[in-house]
């Protein structure tokens, strides 16, 4: 079994963002970027499958910018066996390539590698749309399991658990299918120094987004980029009784 | 101008979200149908035309729509738009929307808009981005619109006063789709649903053990509370996932949000950072969770909390 995972360079979770001072974006010099948390829960989960012996070949895709090739990288690291960059100087946060966009160029990428399964991110913690995976599916009518935290590959189909806002739901599906991986499907390991350099030497294949035939032009034009409105927090109550007080009486919310 | 929203539903009623994507619906000021796909999903149909503001209810009810899986969902929606043409799409930013409505954009060859916290005119739009860390507004040109809403947002629309016709359609897509429904695993409880609720009490990592927990629970029932909790607390197991709150958990904005032994990160404050009234006890004095809180308890939550239960 061949498995496909589209995966995105973000802007660390740990970094607190800066909005451009024109309103135009979010500031992106000088700051760390990662692989997007979800994508890499996803990797980690193909290499399990590949593991347990259920998945013979992992390839990992980014869309992005020359500099989207070290999270490809990371992701070898941690088992993956080859990588494409489909290369743009287009943004790929806000205003620039939208998911849309992705998963059309992700389904001509499939329609060549023909993989059995795609595991993908159920968002990406920069535009936080939580689209792609189902636009994918969508447009290859596959099956879809979405916000998985459990996959069991058997017999040509996969049980998945989604998380869902009333609990736990199990799908049946038969592959090949669209997954997308919630917070706690796995927990990702970190790369070995021997296999940060055993990476180095796996396969990179670089492609050009503009070589496939998909229009480049947002639908969704970014206007601004703005602040959230600030709280006024930061009292201190010193005990129970001034608190209780404070919220009968100024807050009058008990 | 023609509005369709997709109401969440579990075959009996209707999910409270589906009355603010209503509110946001009548922002576009045209006219507003609501649709109720499912399976022996009447009962749902009737509770719906009475809403105000609701011209239509289409009532689509099929069992290989009884599950609402995405797939079939789907092209139930896409035969309908063929007929009928909508402007806009809208349906809740829950789990039910998200999963659903990016199939759809993508079918209609669309750009969604995912959670929509203001409709600033019938082609612009806000979102918050990069975990409620900026807000961002949008122009779609595209031809028709297909959005998501955050339900925290908008208020919800009046469940009276409304007269709609119910129209059924029957669904014409009997195609085996590849995916199957096994089972759906619900946490019950008694207490108010966590999305809606006027009063949640979260706690986090600091609780230390399910047995602990239960001190929240006692707290909660006090004040006739839900039940919230940070991805650290889901994590350990303390409570089920549903109980998670943040930027991939459910976002509330309650009159009164308790945040106990939660640290504030920025995952967490994405969740609930527009209640009304926020307190947070935490025994580090330079939690985050503090400067975003309008009340602030420095101390051990061992000892604040059960004096908190006893004196309310
Ligand atoms: C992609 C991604 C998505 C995420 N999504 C979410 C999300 O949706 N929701 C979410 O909550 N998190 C989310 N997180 C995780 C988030 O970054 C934090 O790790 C998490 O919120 C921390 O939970 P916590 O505050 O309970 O734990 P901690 O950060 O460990 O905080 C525990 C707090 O308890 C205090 N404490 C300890 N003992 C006591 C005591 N006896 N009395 C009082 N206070 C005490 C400590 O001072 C500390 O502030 C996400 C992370 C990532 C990477």
């Amino acid at each position: 079994m061949k498995i496909l995972v589209p995966v995105k360079r973000v802007v660390d979770y740990n970094v607190k963002i800066r909005i451009k001072s024109d309103q135009s974006g979010v500031e992106d010099s000088n700051v760390k970027m990662s692989l997007n948390p979800f994508d890499e829960i996803a990797i980690e989960e193909a290499v399990r499958l590949k593991e347990a012996g259920k998945a013979s070949e992992i390839i990992v895709v980014t869309i992005g910018p020359e500099k989207a090739q070290d999270i490809l990288r990371t992701a070898m690291a941690m088992g993956a066996d080859r990588g494409v960059l489909v290369s743009t100087d287009l943004k790929i946060d806000l205003g620039g390539i939208e998911p849309l966009m992705v998963a059309k160029c992700l389904k001509a990428l499939i329609e060549n590698e023909k993989p059995d399964m795609v595991i993908m991110g159920k968002q990406a913690i920069d535009d936080d749309s939580n689209q792609t995976g189902q636009m994918l599916s969508a447009l290859l009518g596959w099956p879809q399991a979405t916000f998985a935290s459990n996959i069991e590959i058997d017999n040509g189909q996969a049980n998945v658990t989604r998380e869902v806002d009333g609990g736990l739901e199990t799908l049946k599906v038969a592959l090949p299918a669209v997954v997308t991986t919630d917070l706690r499907l796995n927990e990702p390991r970190y790369a070995s120094l021997p296999n940060i350099m055993k990476a180095k030497k796996k396969p990179l294949d670089n492609k050009q987004l503009s070589d496939f035939n998909i229009k480049l032009t947002p639908r969704l034009k970014l206007v601004s980029v703005e602040e959230p409105p600030k709280r006024e927090g930061g009292e201190i109550v010193s005990n129970v009784d001034e608190l209780l007080d404070k919220l009968k009486n100024e807050a009058k919310v008990i | 101008m023609n509005v369709l929203v997709i109401a969440e539903h579990d075959n009996k009623a209707l999910k409270p979200a589906t009355l603010n994507v209503i509110t946001a619906a009548s922002r576009f000021s045209g006219n507003i149908d609501i649709l109720i796909a499912g399976g022996n999903c009447q009962d749902v149909a009737k509770e719906a035309s009475t809403i105000k503001g609701i011209n239509d209810v289409i009532c689509m009810s099929d069992a290989a729509l009884e599950a609402q899986l995405a797939e079939p969902l789907a092209e139930a929606v896409i035969q309908i738009q063929g007929d009928k043409n909508y402007n806009v799409i809208l349906a809740p930013a829950s789990t039910f929307g998200k999963n659903l409505l990016p199939r759809i954009s993508a079918l209609l060859d669309v750009q969604q808009i995912s959670d929509v916290i203001e409709i600033i005119s019938p082609s612009s739009f806000k979102r918050p981005v990069y975990g409620g860390q900026a807000i961002a507004t949008f122009e779609s040109n595209d031809e028709f619109k297909v959005m998501t809403v955050r339900a925290t947002a908008f208020d919800k629309a009046s469940t009276e006063g409304g007269q709609a016709t119910i129209e059924e359609i029957s669904f014409n897509s009997p195609k085996n789709f590849g995916t199957a429904f096994v089972g759906l695993e619900v946490a019950k409880t008694e207490r108010p649903e966590l999305t809606g609720a006027e009063k949640v009490v979260s706690g986090g990592r600091a609780l230390g053990s399910k047995e602990n927990f239960k001190m929240i629970e006692e707290l909660a029932d006090k004040l006739g509370a839900a039940i919230g909790a940070s991805r650290a607390a889901v994590d350990a197991g303390y409570v089920p996932n549903d109980y998670q709150v943040g930027q991939t958990g459910k976002v509330v904005a309650p009159e009164l949000y308790i945040a106990i032994g939660i640290s504030g990160a920025i995952q967490h404050l994405a969740g609930m950072k527009d209640s009304k009234t926020i307190v947070a006890i935490n025994k580090d004095e330079e939690a985050p969770i503090f400067k975003i809180a309008d009340y602030g308890l420095v101390g051990d939550l061992f000892e604040i909390l059960p004096e908190l239960t006893k004196k309310l």
